[in-house]
């Protein structure tokens, strides 16, 4: 008898299980509601300015379209490290957000078109008028084969030297501007028992390897490096590596442990003189409560004077979005004049568009604006502007084994290897 | 006796879960050895036949020398330091001390914490930064005037992933000692009394009585430890995030697939992984099974 039970009640439960998984695959399928309809767009915005800017932009989208829900699917994690495992995973599983966040540039042409995941929005670009608006350099960089892939919303500038106006003035040392009075200024800080140079952990050396080729190269070969027109292995990227090495000398030793807030943070409390990281650190010394040019000062990185490395965040429409009519009106409020307005100046980055007003943004701000509009414009690689991300990743690797044992040969020919295996290279 | 009936009950009702293991483990790790002989780099699956390059071109990465050096490191102190000090905790408990049962928790407790959460705590506990910025232990060594003991921890040249194993061995240690001692309490009191009448010293007694009958103990605490030292993934990255000074293949394995799209290679380092721990384990589980047939 009770077994009897036992068999009735196990495939009572098998059923209803059974039942449930086709009830679920019921709902899934379920046409959204007329009218309504909701945009689940995926970042990995989630703290402080950026987390502020998202939710400024989410509320103009909401007085603009009332009627869809916005989802936002944001992971944490910097940079984007683990958000875009998570998003990777998605789409292999053929589960695309509506609309994700991608770095301007060969992160979003060499991962995203490269594996047909973003539709193309020419349309949407000459319906807005957006073409009029967005800068010339910025164009080419979100396009393949005349159709344009996302929407960039911020400017960011990644060649920036942060220093202690103090601890330069006590020591008679001024900015430098060429990689030899860089390295004159940290001689005499370190003789002086300063600590020269504020480091964190690994990505941040990679930003900070980014900014020496440039400033070593110079704009147009640096350019070259990306494109396969400078050789990886020539004796100027040897000279490259070479001042490269010698800036890890001044660095703190715990450069490994610190993160690129702890590693900015240095410079502001007056325990380093110098640090090198893109121009977010002005929103997180606001965040500080630290005042420009007393606590903190700026300048292009020695050797980059007259050239703007920037990155930029942008956002895509999937292919097989839930619901693409949603995500485009996400996509106008994104690209708008009122949502970058709304967005930039809480990020801490400057408008993607031409035409924002100058005003609402800070000090540090307002000379970006000024510097992108008339420098040399040229991409980042930690922040994915001029590599895609296998060969950025075979660099990352590459760098961190430099960082342990400190061949540059090695270094240089792993370099060489990087360029051929996921780059241009032949 | 079983019945046709019961036999064909009994099938059915674990049916379910045999299907589901064979789904989504079984296929799982052939679709990743399928994987792991590919080309498959990009966003798009691409199962361009590739032979064993993938895996001679592991052997050949500079990179993955660095992990199964910090791997052998991290095994090593891990699993020698959490034997040698749970052993020693259990002789200690096992001396029949007053509040027993409450050391007994207090050891066991971090065990019950999550990697993630102990990585958070060491970090900070081992904080490297040196001068003004001192914190954590170097703070205290330097408060209690034993600053030649401030370390620079996990970001010691070559030998940091060490420090790593430190943490791990204080989450672990406690799971060993409850090991021995469940292995000690089971021995019967007859042998030991039998021994000191024989007039062996209490050294002599565990030298040649313990621990010879604690072999099975150690054994099994030896497997489930290096198991999961061969896996570890979480406490690095909580301690010190991605710096290739303290990589394992785990660490290699989602940096090659998520971060760099190499798909193949990253399914040949889980392929990798999940042989070496299956020449850790069935050997084990066969001998176990073997002698638990016999008694």
């Amino acid at each position: 008898m009770n077994k009897k039970l036992f068999a009735l009640l196990s495939t009572l439960i098998l059923a209803s299980l059974a039942l449930a998984a086709c009830g679920g695959g019921g709902a899934a399928t379920q046409a959204p509601a007329a009218g309504g309809g909701k945009v689940e767009v995926f970042s990995w915005w989630t703290g402080g300015g950026e987390a502020a800017g998202l939710e400024a932009m989410i509320k103009v989208f909401n007085e603009k379209y009332p009627d869809v829900e916005f989802i936002n699917a944001a992971v944490a994690g910097g940079a984007g490290t683990n958000a875009r495992a998570v998003l990777a995973t998605r789409l292999q599983a053929g589960d695309p957000p509506d609309s994700w966040q991608g770095h301007a540039g060969q992160e979003l042409i060499g991962t995203y078109v490269a594996g047909g995941q973003i539709e193309p929005l020419n349309e949407l670009y000459e319906a807005e008028g957006w073409l009029a608006v967005m800068p010339e350099t910025l164009i080419p960089l979100i396009s393949q084969d005349g159709n344009i892939y996302s929407v960039p919303v911020n400017i960011h500038r990644a060649n920036v030297l942060w220093y202690n106006p103090g601890i330069l003035e006590a020591n008679g040392v001024e900015v430098p501007s060429t990689m030899d009075e860089w390295f004159a200024a940290m001689d005499t800080l370190k003789a002086a028992g300063v600590q020269p140079l504020a480091l964190g952990e690994q990505w941040t050396k990679l930003h900070l390897l980014e900014t020496v080729l440039l400033g070593t190269l110079g704009a147009d070969a640096y350019n070259g490096l990306w494109d396969g027109s400078t050789d990886w292995g020539s004796a100027e990227v040897k000279t490259a590596i070479d001042n490269f090495a010698k800036v890890l000398t001044y660095a703190n030793t715990d450069s490994a442990s610190l993160s690129w807030q702890d590693a900015a943070q240095l410079v502001v409390n007056g325990d380093a003189a110098f640090n090198v990281m893109g121009d977010w650190a002005a929103g997180y010394f606001i965040e500080l409560g630290k005042t420009a040019n007393t606590d903190y000062g700026w300048a292009p990185t020695p050797g980059s004077v007259g050239v703007f490395q920037f990155l930029s965040d942008s956002f895509v429409l999937a292919v097989g979005a839930p619901d693409p009519e949603a995500a485009t009106s996400w996509l106008k409020i994104a690209g708008s004049k009122e949502g970058q307005e709304a967005f930039n100046p809480v990020k801490g980055s400057i408008c993607a568009r031409t035409d924002c007003d100058k005003t609402l943004f800070g000090e540090y701000l307002q000379s970006a604006m000024a510097d992108w509009s008339s420098n040399k414009v040229v991409g980042s690689l930690t922040h994915g502007v001029v590599a895609n991300d296998s060969w950025k990743t075979e660099i990352d690797t590459a760098l961190g084994l430099f960082v342990s044992d400190g061949n540059v040969d090695t270094f240089q020919t792993a370099l060489v290897a990087a360029c051929t295996s996921s780059g241009p290279c032949k | 006796m079983i019945r046709d009936k019961d036999r064909i009950l009994n099938l059915i009702l674990i049916s379910p879960s045999i299907l589901a293991v064979l789904i989504f483990i079984y296929a799982f790790i052939g679709w990743s050895i399928r994987v792991s002989l590919s080309k498959w780099k990009g966003l798009t699956p691409d199962y361009t036949w590739n032979g064993l390059n993938n895996f001679t071109e592991l052997f050949a990465d500079p990179r993955f020398a660095v992990d199964v050096r910090n791997t052998l490191i991290f095994t090593g102190v891990f699993v020698a330091g959490s034997l040698l000090l749970g052993f020693f905790l259990a002789v200690m408990l096992d001396q029949g001390l007053r509040g027993e049962g409450f050391f007994r928790s207090l050891f066991l407790f971090p065990m019950a914490i999550s990697y993630i959460v102990t990585g958070v705590v060491w970090r900070w506990l081992m904080n490297p930064a040196m001068g003004t910025r001192l914190s954590g232990l170097n703070l205290l060594f330097s408060y209690i005037g034993l600053d030649s003991l401030a370390s620079a921890w996990h970001t010691t040249p070559r030998w940091g992933m060490a420090a790593i194993a430190l943490a791990a061995i204080w989450q672990m240690s406690g799971y060993t000692m409850a090991l021995y001692l469940a292995g000690l309490r089971a021995i019967p009191q007859e042998l030991k009394e039998a021994a000191q009448i024989d007039g062996a010293s209490e050294l002599q007694i565990y030298r040649h009585i313990m621990l010879p009958l604690l072999a099975p103990v150690t054994l099994s605490a030896l497997i489930i430890l290096g198991h999961m030292s061969l896996k570890v993934f979480d406490l690095i990255v909580a301690i010190a995030g991605k710096q290739l000074e303290l990589d394992v293949p785990a660490i290699y394995m989602w940096q090659a697939t998520f971060d760099g799209l190499f798909y193949g290679r990253g399914a040949a380092i889980g392929i990798l992984l999940l042989i070496s721990v299956a020449a850790l384990i069935i050997p084990y589980i066969r001998f176990t099974l073997k002698t638990e047939a016999q008694q």
